[in-house]
């Protein structure tokens, strides 16, 4: 069963002083696929996703990567295990250049990053690797620019790039197409979808146009807790899913 | 963490490096003339002291984005053990020197350990706090002898060769240590530890969801920080022929965070030209008495009214250099 599915959580509860933000939730993700988590405003997918990457520590639950009980486990050794997350908030390090963002990423894994005394132009061997990277998500002539001067999608597609460069075995996108137009979601959704060639990719999505064309699953959460689950054809069909997005008090 | 992100530091590119090496050799080169300039080698000395201590705590807050109010401790802590390993052990000045880095480095690892876990204020108010209880304790443990201080230390042949008493060789030898340790910080600023440290210091969850543990690389710079600290409290032994209460006082840790605010946050040379124009004016400026405090605490006020980024800071912000 661990091949099958990468991830899977079991009775996974978070309580915020008295209010459950999550409750009870049971997700599986098969790996390989693009699952999509999606529901309401304040229905607890950003709590979930925090949970899964351990940015939070559940109340109640288990979060099972890969058949290991990564429960609590710190945030970085999460990430070391290939399940990185990206954040709702563009997260680029807006200081650096597109070329080092990545090569950030690179460093971690090959070392050397706690020598203080050596000169960062051990780094330059990562430079070939990062402007690939960049080039996947057609960003190569962004390289020497500083991350804080990119246009919106850019840095969201840099950041795509940095979680690549860990080489991940699952990738975790907290709303990936935020704040974007038309133009940077065709280009996003297109990076994901050939990203998701090698990858298991979990998200959180608002727009459900997105959800629709890119998921093989989709789990519907309200008031913290799992209303469905299905293809996103089913799911249009099902009156509950209809009555949590139309009905009253959700606008 | 949020007082160093507007400082918008230039890409650090080869040229900004090329850039800073040219500074370097031009300020080695002007501080290396100054016994033929008949300017009073004892205020130059005592700023490059001051100019060190200042470059190690701009590494921890101008790097690490960690503003620490407890910075005299480590810079009182050498001070003290210095003295008294020559004074009363009478040991060789390199044997002191040693001493009292490593003092200073023991006490950054148990200070940094603790203070780490917290950010911004809360960092700030227990580095205050663990130095007010290294004061408190240095003032009742003989050793120190209280109010009176440690006084008249030898200062004793360095390496058996060079002869400290002799205010010439006194100089060279405290410039040469100044200029060894920047090349140091400077290099950590420039390493593979420096660039996650930027990082961290730039968007920490994004660091800790890379899979770095953002607490290890704070904890190296705390301590980086706190031991070359530490030397430049050693070295200020050989410079004052004493150690007392006053480097270990928080008014001490206020006025490194005044030197390096003054040069530029951030940036290499800042803390160098802020602790320059602090000693100067306390030492040309000393006849009006308390008043100093005042007109110190008015800079502080127009530096950050004015010119956030510091002296150097805005002048490289000017030029589009990295200095």
């Amino acid at each position: 069963m661990a091949d099958e599915f990468i991830l899977e959580t079991q009775g996974l509860t978070k309580e915020f002083a008295g209010f459950l933000a999550v409750r009870d939730v049971n997700l599986k993700i098969r790996r390989g696929s693009i699952h999509a988590l999606i529901g309401p405003n304040g229905a607890g997918k950003t709590t979930c996703f925090n949970l899964l990457t351990k940015f939070l520590q559940p109340t109640a639950g288990r979060i099972v990567y890969k058949g290991r009980d990564i429960t609590s486990m710190a945030p970085a050794d999460v990430a070391r295990l290939g399940l990185v997350r990206s954040f709702q908030i563009s997260a680029v390090f807006p200081h650096l250049t597109a070329l080092e963002n990545v090569r950030v990423a690179l460093q971690r894994q090959h070392g050397a990053s706690f020598d203080f005394w050596r000169s960062k132009s051990v780094l330059d061997r990562f430079n070939p690797r990062a402007k690939e990277l960049l080039e996947d998500v057609g960003l190569s002539e962004f390289a020497d620019t500083q991350a804080v001067e990119m246009p919106y999608g850019r840095k969201r597609a840099l950041e795509i790039a940095t979680t690549l460069a860990l080489d991940p075995e699952m990738m975790l996108l907290d709303e990936p197409m935020a704040g974007m137009g038309h133009e940077d979601i065709d280009k996003i959704a297109a990076l994901i979808k050939r990203i998701s060639a090698k990858y298991t990719i979990l998200m959180v999505e608002h727009n459900l146009n997105v959800v629709a064309n890119l998921s093989d699953v989709i789990t519907v959460l309200t008031r913290g807790k799992v209303l469905a689950e299905g293809v996103y054809a089913d799911l249009t069909k099902d009156e509950r899913v209809k009555e949590a997005y139309l009905g009253a008090g959700h606008g | 963490m949020s007082v160093i992100t507007d400082n918008s530091t230039p890409a650090s590119s080869g040229r900004g490096i090329r850039d800073e090496m040219v500074a370097f050799v031009i300020m080695a080169a002007l501080l290396a003339t100054v016994p033929f300039t008949g300017i009073y080698p004892f205020f130059v000395m005592q700023a490059l002291c001051f100019a060190l201590f200042a470059c190690a705590f701009n590494l921890l807050i101008g790097y690490g984005g960690l503003l620490s109010f407890g910075h005299a401790m480590f810079l009182g802590t050498a001070g003290y053990f210095t003295a008294h390993a020559l004074k009363v052990w009478g040991v060789s000045p390199e044997i002191g020197i040693v001493v009292g880095t490593a003092g200073a480095c023991a006490l950054s690892v148990v200070t940094g350990w603790i203070s780490i876990r917290r950010q911004g204020i809360y960092f700030a108010m227990i580095t205050l706090a663990l130095s007010q209880l290294v004061f408190f304790v240095y003032l009742q443990t003989p050793f120190t002898h209280g109010e009176d201080g440690i006084q008249g230390i030898p200062q004793g042949m360095l390496f058996g060769l060079f002869d400290l008493s002799k205010p010439t060789t006194l100089y060279y030898v405290i410039l040469v240590a100044f200029l060894l340790a920047f090349l140091l910080i400077f290099r950590a600023i420039n390493s593979p530890f420096g660039e996650v440290l930027k990082a961290i210091r730039e968007n920490e969850p994004r660091a800790v969801s890379l899979g770095y543990k953002a607490d290890q690389y704070k904890l190296m710079a705390f301590i980086l920080s706190g031991t070359l600290s530490g030397f430049a409290g050693s070295l200020k032994v050989f410079v004052a022929q004493n150690a007392s209460l006053t480097d270990v006082h928080w008014t001490m840790s206020g006025e490194i965070v005044l030197m390096a605010l003054i040069g530029g946050l951030g940036t290499v040379f800042g803390p160098v030209v802020g602790a320059f124009i602090i000693v100067a004016m306390q030492q040309y400026l000393a006849g009006f008495g308390q008043w100093v405090t005042v007109i110190q605490g008015a800079i502080f006020v127009i530096c950050v009214l004015t010119f956030r980024r510091g002296i150097v800071g805005e002048i490289a912000a000017l030029f589009k250099r990295s200095l």
